[in-house]
């Protein structure tokens, strides 16, 4: 994949397919009987997709050795930074009706919104430093150390989905164990000494 | 690993610099179709339209008192009914599906005939009612209020009768103090109980003063028509002052019981889900607010009210128990 250039404008417009197709349903009615809660849950979705596609890029790289996947994370986390602000202002909007005043109280209440929204504040530090000239500024390591707070987003995502609904989990138990997967191999790899992980490309070299 | 280049090309064999491009550009385009359809076939799969809703057969129905004793006795609330389209689209109906949008579409042609229902337990007469005899009790149109507890309500004008007009047939004994209700079980035609998400069959309960007051009744259609299978057909129970799912659908079982009977939402979340389940907007909820509701089809809040606005005619009932240890 040498066309990167070409590839980035690809995903960006694939990563608004779902906006535009949320804004065509909308406009033609054709979100149901209570198109609050539809857009809500849809942004919602779209915000732990984005999420786990930019958590499953550092994985998928390793395994493969495609590097050229790192180019995209950025995309993808922002993507989900994205739609997780149309989450929460559908939320605030639609919900609250900018009743500001209405909302400590409807989050200390419902345990769910406080971690949904606190996992979206932890995105904005991340979302804010994304840029090339704030990793030269903060540095790669204090960066990467900053841009770990994606793990807790994952988590609060999910256990927010969790804690939202009534008894069918079986989605947010998928997302769950998919980030499971994606976090678990990174903490394995941390602690797999790194003279075993040269074990596996040494299948390879042999000639 | 050092890439070989052949220098005996002939100028002919070279690819025009033009052509080049074109093809380039066309892979380009392939490449942003076959992609954007994926996505898009990849969206629509997670999140699709609402079905079309089914027109139903016409119910004839009577009209037992004059309008303002209608409006007084609240078998009529004079509010702007919710459009059939939602009603026949957005239920929460966890035998066919989960996903309220998706209900009526896996509700699709629920054989509803031939159909009974067996009213038993403490009574002297106990009795298998086949669905025609149902609907041969007088049929009334009654404009409710339903409020579910996710926060959301809707105002439904059902066809139906009175449970205590079926109750009265079977004569219930003087022990019997609770009504319990049971939804039909079979997972070939209700394919959700398949699977785990609640413990099946369905059933409810409420107390025999709750069951015997005049605007319990039992649907069996709404706006005029015989009602839509995802709406609980051919037969539901209706009890406008609980929350949604206190009215149990597609009911093939009705006992007379002794003691409070297991309640299935109550069971699967004791500490969320009450007996009772009266609408009360005093009783948090840990997932939704139960201060306020949307009214399906409008844009505002609404400020959600006691016994969802039939405290004037069912508040009695609870007289001296405490709502908020009995929610």
């Amino acid at each position: 994949m040498k066309d990167t250039r070409f590839a980035k404008v690809l995903i960006f417009i694939n990563c608004l397919i779902p906006l535009a197709l949320l804004l065509w349903d909308t406009y033609r009615k054709q979100v149901g009987a209570n198109p609050l809660e539809f857009v809500t849950r849809t942004t919602g979705m779209l915000t732990i997709v984005f999420l786990l596609l930019s958590l499953t890029v550092t994985p998928l790289r390793r395994i493969t050795g495609a590097n050229w996947l790192v180019k995209f994370r950025r995309m993808l986390g922002l993507y989900a930074f994205f739609y997780g602000f149309l989450h929460l202002m559908t939320y605030v909007s639609f919900d609250r009706f900018f009743n500001l005043k209405s909302i400590p109280g409807d989050v200390a209440q419902r345990p769910f919104i406080a971690i949904g929204m606190l996992s979206f504040f932890l995105m904005v530090p991340v979302a804010i430093t994304s840029t090339n000239k704030m990793v030269k500024r903060l540095g790669g390591k204090r960066w990467n150390r900053l841009h770990k707070l994606t793990y807790l987003v994952g988590v609060g995502g999910v256990l927010h989905y969790w804690m939202l609904v009534k008894s069918d989990t079986r989605i947010p138990l998928t997302f769950g164990f998919v980030l499971l997967v994606l976090l678990g191999y990174r903490l394995v790899m941390k602690y797999t000494p790194p003279s075993e992980k040269r074990v596996t490309p040494s299948l390879f070299s042999q000639r | 690993m050092a890439t070989k280049f052949r220098d005996n090309v002939k100028a002919s064999e070279i690819t025009d610099y033009k052509v080049y491009l074109n093809r380039r550009n066309f892979m380009r385009g392939a490449a942003l179709l076959a992609s954007g359809a994926a996505t898009t076939f990849l969206y629509r799969k997670l999140n699709p339209p609402p079905a079309e809703p089914p027109k139903g057969q016409k119910i004839e129905t009577v009209t037992t008192q004059p309008a303002d004793n209608l409006a007084k006795s609240g078998f009529t609330v004079n509010e702007k009914l919710t459009p059939f389209e939602d009603i026949s689209n957005y239920n929460n109906f966890y035998e066919f599906s989960t996903d309220k949008r998706e209900v009526a579409g896996e509700a699709k042609g629920f054989v509803t005939r031939p159909w009974a229902v067996e009213v038993g337990g403490l009574v002297n007469k106990p009795k298998v009612f086949d669905l025609d005899e149902l609907l041969k009790f007088a049929q009334e149109e009654r404009v409710y209020r339903l409020r579910c507890v996710e926060g959301w309500s809707m105002v439904i004008p059902w066809i139906g009768f009175p449970l205590s007009k079926l109750l009265e047939k079977v004569e219930p004994t003087s022990q019997a103090r609770y009504v319990s209700f049971q939804t039909l079980l079979d997972p070939n035609r209700m394919p959700n109980q398949r699977t785990g998400v609640l413990d099946w069959p369905y059933v409810e309960g409420l107390r025999l003063d709750e069951a015997m007051h005049p605007l319990a009744i039992l649907a069996t259609g709404l706006y005029g028509q015989v009602l839509p299978p995802q709406d609980g057909a051919p037969i539901r129970l209706v009890v406008p002052w609980k929350y949604g799912f206190k009215s149990i659908k597609s009911v093939v079982k009705i006992n007379l019981v002794a003691d409070q009977p297991p309640t299935t939402w109550s069971a699967e979340g004791p500490s969320e889900y009450g007996f009772y389940s009266n609408v009360n907007p005093h009783v948090n909820h840990p997932r939704w607010s139960q201060a306020t509701e949307h009214r399906i089809g409008e844009f505002t809040g609404r400020p959600t009210l006691m016994f969802n606005g039939y405290a004037d005619q069912v508040a009695r009932l609870y007289d001296g128990m405490d709502l908020r240890v009995n929610f």
